[in-house]
């Protein structure tokens, strides 16, 4: 069943990202002050939000750990905060090369760059702590405690480019009010938003799987050092 | 147009393509070796079992 469930999201993502990338280059006009880079945006703003919604997703279940004391849910969160750090570095990445020709610059300590960069930093401490930590317990509460610290840090991202007029594009997209897009514009954004989305839960639901098979073999190996 | 436009438009796509499959194949070769793991433990309690009895 799991596996059908994999199959069908990375299907269906895979085929919304080939439509989506087929109009993006021959149906969106270029950007009229920055031509075809702009079109960066297109994985840009989807992988941001992706990875945003992993983060969030993965504190609520960080936090349905520091309730229940369920070691899956710990798992799940960090199969979650996993994939949510590749999206996030994504994020990273086509931005800085949209700099590179948008501001002459491939980064700047701007307020949304660094309070994300910052983000990137918090996540790859929450890897680090949970192998540097054998107690499993020990290391899902650990971990936990970080993800909700991390996600203070999300709100700041988000609303950094409203606080903070600085050298980042202030908010385009219309939920925010931002009314910089063209509505033929922004629509392949969030079908690529969709896409991704899938994309991210596919490789969740591999991650989970792996996890649970950590928390078998750990399981095993108590068993065997009871002989 | 700055002829870098395109250059860099279509870089941006590889290195956002790039991160996913470094991240799929990190994940596959994660699968195998717990895989692994998973059959030589079962295997050692098994042994471990035999020899008991």
């Amino acid at each position: 069943m799991r596996l059908k469930i994999i199959l069908t999201l990375t299907v269906l993502s895979g085929a919304i990202l080939a439509w989506n990338l087929h109009r993006i280059f021959t149906q969106v006009p270029d950007e009229a002050n920055q031509g075809a880079i702009f079109r960066i945006i297109y994985f840009h703003v989807p992988a941001a939000i992706t990875s945003f919604t992993g983060f969030y997703l993965g504190m609520f279940s960080g936090v349905g750990y520091l309730i229940r004391k369920d070691l899956r849910l710990d798992s799940i969160a960090a199969s979650i905060n996993e994939v949510s750090l590749a999206f996030a570095t994504i994020t990273i990445c086509t931005g800085s090369i949209w700099g590179r020709i948008i501001w002459g610059i491939w980064w700047t300590w701007d307020a949304r760059l660094t309070s994300y960069f910052v983000c990137l930093l918090i996540y790859f401490g929450y890897f680090m702590l949970r192998r540097a930590i054998d107690d499993p317990t020990t290391r899902a509460r650990l971990s936990a405690v970080l993800s909700i610290f991390a996600c203070v840090d999300i709100v700041l991202v988000w609303k950094s480019i409203e606080w903070f007029r600085t050298q980042h594009p202030g908010p385009v997209l219309e939920i925010r009010g931002g009314g910089g897009m063209a509505p033929g514009m922004e629509a392949p954004l969030w079908w690529n938003f969709l896409a991704l989305l899938m994309l991210s839960a596919a490789l969740i639901l591999i991650r989970t799987r792996q996890e649970a098979m950590k928390l078998e073999i750990d399981a095993l190996r108590r068993h065997a050092h009871a002989f | 147009m700055n002829p870098e436009n395109y250059t860099f438009m279509f870089l941006g796509f590889t290195v956002a393509w790039l991160i996913v499959m470094v991240f799929v194949i990190s994940i596959a070769l994660r699968e195998k070796k717990l895989r692994q793991e998973l059959d030589r433990v079962k295997r050692m309690i098994e042994e471990g079992e035999s020899t008991r009895r």
